[in-house]
This record gives C-alpha cells, sequence and structure tokens, in this order.
C-alpha cells in the first residue's frame, strides 16, 4: 500500500503542472468511459427488438439526452448473422455438423495430448460461457451440448489411445469431415431436400469459405513452391506464372471473373454454383501467396541437410519430404498463419458473388427500415466475431509454433 | 594385398573456370585408413566429395567397390548406400530426434523393419558411448555428442567405406578427444576410412597412409612415419612446419 502511494505521489504528483497533466487525463477519461459507459450499459436496450429500440431512442430524443446502444438487434437477428436465410427448418443440419466437429476434436483431444487438448478445453468451456447468454432454452441446450460432445470422447478417447487403429480411425475421420459436412448442409436427394447455397451465409458462410479456403491452397500452394524450383522447365515456368499472374490480381478482381466473367466463357447449361466459385477463387488467390511463403522456407534450409541426406543414400522425393518440407513448413508458420487470417477477412468479398457473408449480412440487415440507425452496435459486434476467429488462429499458431519448436534453439 | 575398393584416374573438376581439381590419382585399399590434408582450398575437400556424388567430376575414372561412377543414377545410389560421410558441420537434422536421424535411411533406403533399425541405431549409439541420449533433439547435445551421432548416423547405412570431411574443426578442443577415440576404434575394426584433418596426431596414429594436397593435385603420399620423418615436396615442408609449431 505504502508502495502504491510512493509510486503514485512520484510519478503523477512530482511537480505543479504534473498535477495539472494528471487531473486533465483523468477528466478526459472519465468523459469518455462514462459516455462509452452511458451507451453501452447504462441506457442500452438488451431485448424487445426494433420496436424496444426505437421507442427509447424517441424518448431520449425528446427529453434532449444522449440515448443508449440497442443491443438488441443482435438477438433480433441472430439466426440471420449465424446462417443467413438456411431454411429455418433444416438448422438441426448446421448443428450435427458442429456436432461432429466437436466429436471429432474431442475424440483427437483425448488420442494426441498437447494443443488438441488445450483447443477441445477452450472450446468447451466457451461454448459453457455462451450457453449462459439469454437463448431459448432450446438453443440453450444446443449450444451446451457442444461442450458435453467435447468432453466425452476425450475421457473416452483417452482410455483408447494407445491402440493404433484408433489414432487412424481419427485421422480418417478428420479427412472425411469436410466431405461430411459439405453434403449434409447441401442436401443430397433424395434423402435431404437440397438448400441452394444462395441460402447459405451469416458466420455459417464465413467459416465455410475460410475452412475451405485455407484446407485446399495449403496443399495447393506448397505444390506450386515446389514447382518453381523443379528441375523441369515447364513446370517451373507454369508454376512462375500462376504465382506471379495471381499476385499481380486483386482478390475483388478473382471473384468477380470467377461469378461473373466465368459464366461467359462456359456453354449455357453447365453451371457452376456460385459459392463453389467463390470457394475456387479464395483458394487459387491464397496459394499463390502460401507458395510465395514456402518458397522463402525452402531457400532457408542449409545445403549441408541436403548434402547429408543424399549422402545416406536418401533421394529425390525422400528428401523433400522428410528433411525438407518438415522444416520449410514449421519455419513459415506465422506467415502462412498470417495469410489464412488475411483469407478469413477477405471472405467479406463474397458480396461480389451475391452472397452474403457474416459482414455483408450484418449490411443487409440495417439496410432494413426496422434498423435503420443502429450501424454502430451491429459492427461491433461483427468485429467483436471476426476478432475472437482471427485472434484464436493467431494464438494457435503461436502455440504451435512453440510446440514445434521443441529441441531448436 | 587387399582388394581395391576405391580407384581413382587423373581426376578433374572445374568450378566455371577454377580448375579445382587437375588429376587425381589415387587407390585405396580394403581396410585402409588414409589421411588427406594439405592447405585449405588445395581441392581435398572437394575431392572427397566427388566420391560419393556431392560433387560431379568432369573427366578421368572413379571406381568403387568395382562400380564406375557415371551419370547413371543406378550407380550413384548404388554407391552413396556403400559410401558413409561425415560433415564438418555435423548436419544432423535438426527436426528428428537422435534416433529418428539414424533410423530414417536404414528404414527409407535399406527398407529395414523400424524395430531392426531401432534396435541397429541403440546398438552403433551404444558404440559410440551415447545411447542414453536417443530421444533428444540434436541441439540439445554438445558439439562432441552430435558428431559423434553423425557418425553412428552414417554407419547405421553398414557402409564400406566411411569419408570424414575435417570432422572435429568445428569442436571446441575438450570435444576433440571424445570423436577421435570413435574414429579410432572404428578404424581399428577394419572400416576402410578417407580422413581429412589437421590432428596430426592422430594421422601418425591411426593412418596406413597419408596423402598431402596442393593445388588440386596429390603432391605427396606416404606412411605416416616418412611423411612426418622426411617430407619430400617443399610444400609439405612447408605445410607441416607451419601445422607443427604454430
Amino acid at each position: 500500500m505504502r508502495k502504491i502511494s510512493r509510486w503514485v505521489r512520484e510519478n503523477l504528483f512530482s511537480s505543479w503542472y504534473n498535477t495539472l497533466l494528471t487531473a486533465a487525463s483523468l477528466w478526459l477519461l472519465w468523459v469518455v468511459f462514462s459516455g462509452l459507459f452511458q451507451w453501452a450499459v447504462r441506457d442500452a436496450v438488451w431485448s424487445g427488438g426494433s420496436a424496444a429500440c426505437q421507442q427509447a431512442r424517441q424518448l431520449a430524443q425528446s427529453e434532449g439526452r444522449p440515448w443508449g446502444a440497442c443491443w438488441a438487434i443482435i438477438p433480433a437477428n441472430i439466426k440471420l448473422l449465424m446462417a443467413g436465410t438456411y431454411p429455418p427448418g433444416e438448422l438441426w443440419r448446421l448443428w450435427v455438423s458442429v456436432y461432429l466437429a466437436a466429436l471429432l476434436l474431442g475424440a483427437s483431444a483425448g488420442v494426441w495430448k498437447g494443443l488438441l487438448r488445450e483447443t477441445a478445453i477452450a472450446i468447451g468451456a466457451g461454448a459453457v460461457v455462451l450457453a449462459l447468454l439469454p437463448w431459448s432454452t432450446a438453443e440453450r441446450l444446443w449450444i451446451g451440448g457442444i461442450a458435453l460432445a467435447l468432453f466425452v470422447p476425450m475421457a473416452i478417447f483417452w482410455k483408447a489411445r494407445l491402440f493404433r487403429a484408433i489414432r487412424w480411425a481419427v485421422g480418417v475421420g478428420w479427412l472425411l469431415l469436410p466431405v461430411i459436412v459439405l453434403v449434409l448442409i447441401s442436401g443430397f436427394s433424395p434423402w435431404l431436400p437440397r438448400v441452394e447455397t444462395t441460402q447459405w451465409g451469416g458466420l455459417m458462410l464465413t467459416v465455410i469459405l475460410a475452412v475451405v479456403g485455407i484446407v485446399a491452397s495449403f496443399p495447393l500452394g506448397v505444390l506450386l513452391a515446389l514447382g518453381r524450383q523443379s528441375e523441369l522447365p515447364l513446370i517451373r515456368w507454369f508454376s512462375i506464372l500462376y504465382i506471379e499472374v495471381v499476385r499481380g490480381v486483386p482478390l475483388v478482381t478473382v471473384i468477380f471473373m470467377a461469378s461473373l466473367v466465368l459464366p461467359l466463357f462456359l456453354p449455357g447449361n453447365l453451371r457452376i454454383d456460385q459459392a463453389l466459385r467463390a470457394m475456387v477463387a479464395f483458394t487459387l488467390f491464397t496459394a499463390a501467396y502460401i507458395a510465395e511463403n514456402v518458397r522463402g522456407g525452402l531457400q532457408a534450409i542449409p545445403r549441408g541437410q541436403i548434402e547429408a541426406a543424399r549422402a545416406l543414400g536418401l533421394h529425390g522425393w525422400l528428401i523433400t519430404l522428410f528433411i525438407v518440407l518438415p522444416q520449410a513448413l514449421r519455419a513459415v508458420i506465422p506467415a502462412n498463419v498470417g495469410q489464412f487470417i488475411s483469407l478469413f477477412k477477405d471472405t467479406s468479398l463474397v458480396f461480389v458473388a451475391a452472397l452474403l457473408d457474416l459482414f455483408n449480412m450484418g449490411r443487409s440487415i440495417l439496410a432494413n427500415p426496422d434498423w435503420l440507425g443502429f450501424d454502430g452496435e451491429m459492427l461491433l459486434f461483427i468485429a467483436f466475431v471476426y476478432f475472437i476467429c482471427t485472434y484464436s488462429m493467431a494464438h494457435l499458431s503461436h502455440r504451435l509454433e512453440r510446440i514445434l519448436g521443441v529441441g531448436e534453439r | 594385398m587387399a582388394e581395391e575398393i576405391i580407384i581413382c584416374r587423373d581426376v578433374h573438376k572445374w568450378f566455371g573456370d577454377f580448375h579445382v581439381l587437375r588429376g587425381v590419382n589415387l587407390t585405396v585399399r580394403k581396410g585402409e585408413v588414409v589421411v588427406i590434408c594439405g592447405p585449405s582450398g588445395s581441392g581435398k575437400s572437394t575431392f572427397i566429395r566427388t566420391l560419393n556424388r556431392l560433387e560431379e567430376h568432369q573427366r578421368g575414372q572413379i571406381i568403387i567397390d568395382g562400380i564406375e561412377l557415371t551419370h547413371d543414377v543406378k550407380n550413384i545410389e548404388a554407391i552413396r548406400r556403400e559410401i558413409g560421410m561425415v560433415f564438418q558441420s555435423f548436419n544432423l537434422f535438426p527436426h528428428l530426434t537422435v534416433l529418428q536421424n539414424i533410423t530414417l535411411a536404414p528404414i527409407w533406403v535399406r527398407k529395414m523393419k523400424r524395430s531392426e533399425a531401432e534396435a541397429l541405431a541403440m546398438q552403433l549409439l551404444e558404440r559410440v558411448g551415447i545411447p542414453e541420449q536417443a530421444h533428444k533433439y540434436p541441439a540439445q547435445l554438445s558439439g562432441g555428442q552430435q558428431q559423434r551421432v553423425a557418425i553412428a548416423r552414417a554407419l547405421a547405412m553398414q557402409p564400406k567405406i566411411m569419408l570424414f570431411d575435417e570432422p572435429t574443426s568445428a569442436l571446441d578442443p575438450e570435444m576433440i578427444k571424445e570423436v577421435l577415440d570413435v574414429m579410432r576404434e572404428l578404424a581399428r575394426s577394419g572400416m576402410t576410412m578417407l580422413v581429412i584433418t589437421h590432428e596430426m596426431g592422430f594421422a601418425r596414429e591411426v593412418a596406413d597412409r597419408i596423402v598431402f594436397f596442393d593445388q588440386g593435385r596429390i603432391v605427396e603420399e606416404n606412411t605416416p612415419e616418412e611423411f612426418f620423418r622426411a617430407p619430400t615436396h617443399e610444400r609439405t615442408k612447408l605445410f607441416l612446419s607451419q601445422i607443427l609449431h604454430h
């Protein structure tokens, strides 16, 4: 206590002008934070739809005082923000997809420790916290259940982790998951009615575009990076041409071409889905950048590593697979994750292809006369969701670097 | 006389305009230990790197264990399987444990079973004196230990010939001995060895023959006793006076 009061005296009130500065700063902080508190918390409307918000605002205006935030805009539109115009009767398919992923992550966290387990526990805890928010009972059960879907298989597979077959099964599960989820969400006749991708939207579309983009662009980027160093001129020149051309074009142009220009060249009866085109555009675009990142890693491998491998009788692809790539890819984790974070945020450019991801769904809600004038609340919420997602990715990459850095200086 | 396992006839190599190897002739018999010395830039390192095709020779003939080194990839692979190499800078794979470093080539090149390869690796680690380090990563070991792992890694391919390219030059003085001891033991076991080194004590004790390189040629070749007692070439005398009285 004495320490604190001494620190305060020495640093904040050591002379008359320091005292003055301290007072001025405190006043400024008070003005900002009391205003923020008044807007975001004290006078905020938390529920009741647009009518409640409009009413509160009009009342404040007539009394001549500042009005509060309309957080009610979020719960009132939560379904649109999360799943777009996906048919309400089919929403269970999205939940099942989330649960499949949760079960698999839980199983993996049981089989392999470390980062997977940390991730599973963090997501489970997040689900529990999220379930405490004012949802309907059904929604609350769905959300809270995610924690169970993570922790139960984690406990079961912890016992089974020693069997090699189990590990294989879990690995194969991850390979199949994207396919199963995409089929489930888009439907397959005649058992599940088809849901057109124009009905996909919100956070769900953002996540699907980002995940497909990341999963597909990474191997493609690695292949392009290897191709750029190939001794076969044809492959080398193709890789260089591809990388340089794509990097020379803005992403928005690539999506634009994929969604508007491409159909002009295709025969009229061949129709490729808009969302699929967007996925391809994101993948092809990101792959070029990944390729350049990976090339940096490849060039950082000391010559001695390759010579030692050759001297041991290893050849061509064995050296690439066991010696070069593991070291190169590890070195470029930060750069690649940066690229993936960019991709995640850039999915908001799909409005060019007439698709409504999280950000554009928010904008279209704001265009609704009911919600006119509540842009700040909506944008803050969207920014918050983006931040949670991208910060998780950044944090994950940071942990991954540390874990893979074992034994290296 | 044992059979001739390495035969080099008039080997030439250029780096661009620079004529590094100017007609090297050398024959090594099975079980022989040949120490190669010479001033830096004399081509000795380039020469032993031509023996397993880390460098390509442009003229002359190199025959290893009856197989001639040509552009034929099959021949190159066959020869690399017979030759182990130890580098000045160790060149261990930093992302693999000691055990994985040693077993990688036996499993993927010799198609050995994992369990077999691991047993062999442990046996070799025992031989170089560091079985307790098997599950560590290279960066966690001292320089001397790393170089001994590198020797074990090369031996795991069960080569007929071992090449050493200044194996102790990057080591602190107190670690040089532990590496030389391993090499001494290896020489005694009958391994054919070509060793580039400035450790003249080691050369005197272990070598069957010392070869002196200068300007891309072998200028002197003799038994250790004769080499140190009565060097014939001027360049050799100068080199020895510098290296022994520095």
